[in-house]
């Protein structure tokens, strides 16, 4: 058992190493997870942007973190879709027949998940800087920015594993994934939640993607971030545990 | 027992209503190739799968080098490897980026030279860069046998190894078992082709109804049935000998 738990650390980097080479040989995941949200955000800024009232001098950064989640909701989908391979093909049976500590398996996942969402994101913000994103954030708002964007990508992930973990189709892994990224749509991301009408508004002003938005906004901003914060953080610790119990439940089932 | 390498006794397995396994009683000799026999869906691969440890019996006993497979698990998966009945390699990969990803999963010293040795040995040094959904069944096949090699575990378990394999490939994986075995490591193999159980095995089990109905080397098994009589049959050749022999013969030109 020892000689299992000594090599957890190096198990886990050789399947992150697999796993990052699945992405970076899959031309569709590097246009989803990255083209598609600079795409968006070009036609945001260059053509819905000037008519979008905002109260920001600049529309780039107010579209930014919203454009980060979708990005992030986008790339999920695809640690369902490469869970879901590695199940059907056999793979995780050898890597479960082997000395090696078992989890690695499924946490190999969780970790590519959160690196190349990581990456999906600097691309972007390199992009959004040279369309005039600026910020007079500081270190630690930087931070809270990034820790927040990788809470938000594990409760993410954790979903993804479970409708990894449970899909009888390729198609099935990784449905689940379009009502997340439809979800930005429908809170602050895009345009202050003031102009939507009534129901639509309540939904948009109560739904964690708000919260999360206008916590990373203010930060970027230099500004104070109040209670958003908090909320946006209990949201995404909230869905990790619950998407998490689930996970392991599905997980121990199958395996 | 130091000579035994794999030992089940009364191992019982069931799937909801399903009874698959009654009570199998087996014993594998260290260095020998075993083969099971059994039709689809006798079980075959419940037996593989708790015996590397992928699935929990309800009932009985079943060690692997000495080490039982409930209590010592990790001492079991030091032991063995498992080569599944759909091929466990990775398609996106090249098969070296494969062999290595295993050697470093194993721990080994140098990956890169076990790699290099492996696709020498299975002739797929010239494939190596390739990523693996370029490849013809037989060679994943190989690949696949491959990655189970690396580590030299001392049990190594064939889940239906030729199933969907064309005659050539068969006999190349039927060569590198013989191989393997002549270097003293243990096979355990399942197939549903008598053929196959029959130019390999040194000890063969029928698995018929959930038990082993039968089980001894060929010369036994062959006692089994009333004495041969000498009768003159005109031998034909089969459309494999055929097939083989112009293939055979268009690759010597």
């Amino acid at each position: 058992m020892d000689t299992v738990n000594k090599h957890f650390l190096s198990d886990m980097g050789v399947m992150l190493e697999r796993s990052m080479r699945h992405i970076f040989r899959s031309l569709d995941t590097i246009i989803t997870v990255t083209i598609m949200p600079i795409m968006f955000m070009l036609l945001f800024v260059y053509v819905f942007g000037g008519a979008i009232q905002t109260g920001t001098d600049n529309y780039v950064n107010y579209l930014l973190p919203g454009i980060l989640l979708i990005a992030i909701a986008s790339g999920i989908a695809y640690t369902s879709y490469r869970l879901f391979m590695d199940m059907q093909s056999g793979i995780f049976e050898r890597f479960h027949s082997m000395p090696i500590a078992r989890s690695t398996a499924l946490w190999g996942h969780v970790l590519t998940s959160l690196v190349s969402n990581a990456i999906s994101v600097l691309v972007i913000i390199l992009v959004a800087l040279l369309m005039g994103f600026r910020s007079s954030a500081g270190v630690l708002p930087w931070l809270a920015v990034a820790g927040i964007l990788a809470l938000f990508t594990l409760a993410l992930t954790w979903i993804a594993a479970i409708a990894g973990l449970s899909a009888t189709s390729v198609d099935g892994a990784g449905a689940f994934a379009y009502p997340i990224i439809f979800l930005p749509f429908i809170s602050s991301a895009f345009v202050p939640t003031e102009s939507m009408p009534g129901p639509v508004r309540a939904f948009a002003e109560n739904q964690p993607v708000t919260f999360i938005v206008d916590a990373i906004r203010s930060l970027l901003a230099g500004q104070p971030v109040g209670n958003d914060i908090w909320v946006a953080l209990a949201w995404c610790v909230g869905i990790m545990l619950v998407a998490y119990v689930f996970a392991m439940r599905v997980y121990k089932k199958r395996v | 027992m130091l000579n035994t390498a794999i030992q089940v006794k009364g191992l019982q397995k069931s799937y909801k209503q399903l009874h698959v396994l009654k009570s199998v009683d087996l014993e594998v000799k260290k260095g020998s190739i075993f083969a099971l026999l059994g039709s689809n869906g006798a079980g075959k691969t419940t037996i593989v799968k708790i015996l590397t440890t992928l699935l929990k019996q309800d009932g009985g006993t079943a060690a692997v080098n000495g080490f039982d497979v409930t209590s010592k698990p990790d001492d079991v998966r030091q032991s063995i490897s498992l080569t599944g009945q759909f091929a466990a390699v990775d398609e996106i990969l090249t098969g070296r980026e494969n062999l290595v990803m295993i050697a470093r999963l194993r721990h080994l010293k140098d990956p890169r030279q076990v790699t290099d040795d492996l696709l020498k040995r299975f002739g797929l040094s010239e494939a190596a860069d390739r990523r693996v959904s370029t490849y013809s069944g037989g060679m994943r096949r190989r690949l696949d046998i491959a990655m189970s090699l690396v580590g030299k575990p001392d049990v190594i378990f064939l889940d239906e190894p030729t199933t969907g394999l064309d005659p050539e490939a068969r006999l190349e994986v039927w060569k590198t078992v013989k191989e393997l075995a002549t270097n003293g490591t243990t096979v355990f193999l399942t197939t549903q082709y008598l053929d196959e159980a029959e130019q390999l095995a040194d000890r063969i089990a029928i698995l018929h109804e959930g038990r082993i109905i039968a089980n001894g080397t060929l010369a036994e098994l062959k006692k089994l049935f009333p004495p041969a009589k000498v009768e003159y049959v005109e031998k034909q050749p089969t459309l494999e000998d055929i097939f083989l022999a112009i293939i055979g013969k268009k690759e010597k030109k």
